[in-house]
């Protein structure tokens, strides 16, 4: 177990090299940085005292290291188009997109578990059919158009809900929430569903496939034998046995939702980090791009490492050299 | 297994090659496969539909009232016009017009090429990566193998939209104005094609190393079959049914992160929209009642992911052997 943890813990740690090696070259060698920092009227002697100070004559593997140890003590530099700090920027802008994604989140468990239940169960009716193709649909849907039609439907047209923004937020030290007054919690209904739309069809998918093998099972057919209800033999003693996966479903997608949040925020203007990476994209803001790659890498590889390290630990046939076995299946 | 087997080898494929040759089409008809296709009422119309949603794409420039590209035919009293149900609806505009007098029917008809284009490319660019690699690292293994798959994990450790987006970024950050625009359609078919080559390599790997184990090409190394011949002639057959089906399922999802990049504003310029374009311009006036110019692109690019997706589906299911 333990060379299992030391195998993967290094893994982890490799990809996040590479990943900051990338978010480095980016930041390095497209735009030159002194260029983007000084305004028109600095010296020749201004820009190269500044490139000094930024080390940027150092040895490429000197720049490079500079850059890992910044980055690990969340030093990400000064951005480029409003000279901030990036770090402040990001922690200002990292609780709207949480509490977008936990939100979106909760509501996939919430409308997935019971659709996926539903569908095994009520294999062949008519409801479940129509649940399933609908799942097709979901995952047709681009989170954008659904966001789009849902600002149509409940904003322009009925004008119940707000189509932008975040509301008003409340702070609790340095964390802003949108959840403790109704206009945050009504600016949250439209991004979380759009943003949920996708999430839901997955849950409900999984859940399905892990009923209908559940369902065949010797103590499911025993429980009914025996006479326990069939709502109590599904929704208690079936489900339970399907939670796992969904669960880790749940844990590794929400790097990807953070990831995905970016189209959410774009289209309720919603002030999140993906708001903020899409206009640094649009400014060239390079430290912004840099520092924002670096953390949802970041929280995907310690969700997929924490997954993959209590699957280790719970099924011990997982440790001796997975990284072969497991590519032979994905 | 000695030399003497490979003439007989030979004449066996040759004479088996010849007919099957000359009856393709009715091998076909007697496929498991088509009895399966014509048995799935929603893979029929899923097939249907993007048959014709391709050939109205294609045929755009003859069959659209204007060429929306082609600024000298627009009139700009002709904007704002709503579709043609609408009291003020006028002919030929079905779906009404833009705000600079654009037909929106003839937009979504050529933006529905440029869609399915880049999204064909991108799968067809990741395909011959991640076969060629896929190959490579299963048949030769090594450092090749190490060297490849290390470069998969890292690209599978970001999120899909993420290295799409820096791709673009990056590319158009470092191309003079001019050429950003020239190139848009190349940098995109890139951009979708890094992060998708992985799943390819992973299946091909894997097939390619339990194949390369096997006795068959263990007889075929004895004889000199050359490495890329026993890659391309032996293995790579072997592993074609799940390939299949997940091309089938990535061009949906090459359509998609196209028009995600496109809205937001990182793909396609203006002056040569895809649906992702087009809807993103027309998001701009979701507040100002011209509904249509951004409802029937948003449309059209569903109906083109659904029916990739529901062949996608039907495929899935009709080549798993465990559900046959």
């Amino acid at each position: 177990m333990l060379a299992f943890l030391i195998k993967r813990t290094a893994n982890a740690i490799f990809v996040m090299l590479a990943v900051a090696f990338l978010a480095f070259v980016i930041f390095r060698f497209f735009g030159d940085p002194v260029e983007m920092m000084v305004n028109e009227q600095a010296t020749q002697s201004d820009r190269a005292e500044l490139r000094e100070r930024l080390g940027l004559n150092d040895g490429f593997i000197t720049q490079y290291v500079r850059f890992v140890v910044n980055a690990a003590q969340m030093d990400f530099g000064i951005s480029y188009r409003n000279q901030q700090d990036v770090t402040v920027l990001i922690k200002d802008r990292f609780p709207a997109t949480f509490e977008l994604v936990l939100v979106a989140t909760v509501i996939s468990l919430v409308v997935g578990i019971p659709l996926g239940v539903v569908t095994a169960v009520h294999r062949n009716s008519a409801l479940a059919n129509v649940l399933q193709t609908g799942s097709i649909v979901g995952i047709s849907l681009p989170s954008f158009v659904v966001g789009i039609m849902l600002i149509l439907l409940f904003s322009v047209t009925l004008g119940w809900l707000p189509a932008f923004g975040r509301g008003e937020t409340v702070d609790i030290g340095w964390w802003s929430t949108g959840l403790l007054t109704p206009s945050g919690r009504q600016a949250l209904i439209l991004p979380s569903i759009s943003l949920s739309i996708f999430q839901i069809t997955m849950v409900m998918r999984l859940v399905r496939a892990e009923m209908l093998e559940t369902l065949r099972t010797d103590y499911v057919k025993f429980a009914r034998a025996r006479g326990v209800p069939r709502g109590r033999v599904h929704w208690r003693h079936a489900l339970r046995n399907c939670l796992m996966p969904v669960i880790t479903l749940t844990g590794m997608q929400i790097g990807n939702l953070i990831a995905f949040a970016l189209v959410t925020e774009t289209v309720f203007q919603w002030p999140g980090m993906g708001m903020l990476f899409i206009q640094a994209v649009t400014f060239v803001d390079i430290p912004v791009m840099a520092a924002y790659l670096m953390l949802v890498s970041l929280i995907f590889v310690v969700l997929n490492t924490v997954v993959d390290i209590t699957y280790a630990w719970v099924d011990p046939r997982l440790r001796d050299d997975t990284a072969r076995a497991g590519g032979a299946h994905g | 297994m000695d030399k003497t087997l490979t003439p007989d080898m030979r004449t066996a494929t040759d004479a088996t090659l010849v007919p099957v040759r000359s009856s393709r089409l009715k091998r076909l008809r007697e496929s498991d496969l088509w009895f399966s296709f014509r048995s799935h009422p929603s893979a029929i119309f899923a097939a249907g539909l993007l048959t014709l949603i391709a050939l109205t794409a294609f045929l755009a420039p003859w069959i659209t009232p204007q060429n929306p590209y082609d600024l000298s035919s627009l009139e700009l009293w002709n904007s704002e016009i709503p579709p043609i149900w609408n009291a003020e609806g006028q002919w030929p505009y079905i779906l009404g017009t833009d705000t600079q007098g654009r037909d929106i029917l003839s937009a979504i008809l050529y933006g529905s090429r440029i869609s399915l284009v880049i999204g064909f490319a991108s799968v067809i660019l990741a395909l011959a990566v991640g076969l060629a690699l896929g190959l490579v690292a299963g048949f030769f293994g090594g450092w090749s193998d190490n060297v490849i798959m290390r470069i998969g994990d890292v690209l599978l450790s970001m999120p899909f939209i993420l290295i799409a987006i820096l791709i673009t970024a990056v590319a158009s950050a470092s191309l003079p104005t001019g050429l950003k625009d020239v190139l848009a359609a190349p940098i995109l078919i890139v951009a979708i094609a890094v992060p998708s080559w992985v799943q390819y390599a992973r299946t091909v790997r894997a097939s390619a190393m339990v194949e390369s184990r096997k006795e068959y090409v263990q007889a075929a190394r004895l004889i000199r079959v050359k490495a890329w011949r026993i890659m391309l002639h032996h293995i790579l057959p072997n592993c074609m049914t799940p390939i299949m089906v997940a091309a089938t399922l990535n061009f949906g999802l090459a359509i998609l992160s196209e028009a995600t990049l496109s809205f937001l504003g990182v793909g396609m310029p203006p002056d040569q929209p895809s649906l992702g374009t087009l809807i993103r311009i027309g998001n701009q006036y979701l507040f100002s009642g011209l509904w249509w110019i951004v409802v029937f692109p948003a449309i059209q690019l569903c109906l083109i992911v659904l029916s990739v997706n529901m062949i996608g589906d039907w495929l899935r299911d009709a080549l798993n052997p465990k559900l046959r």
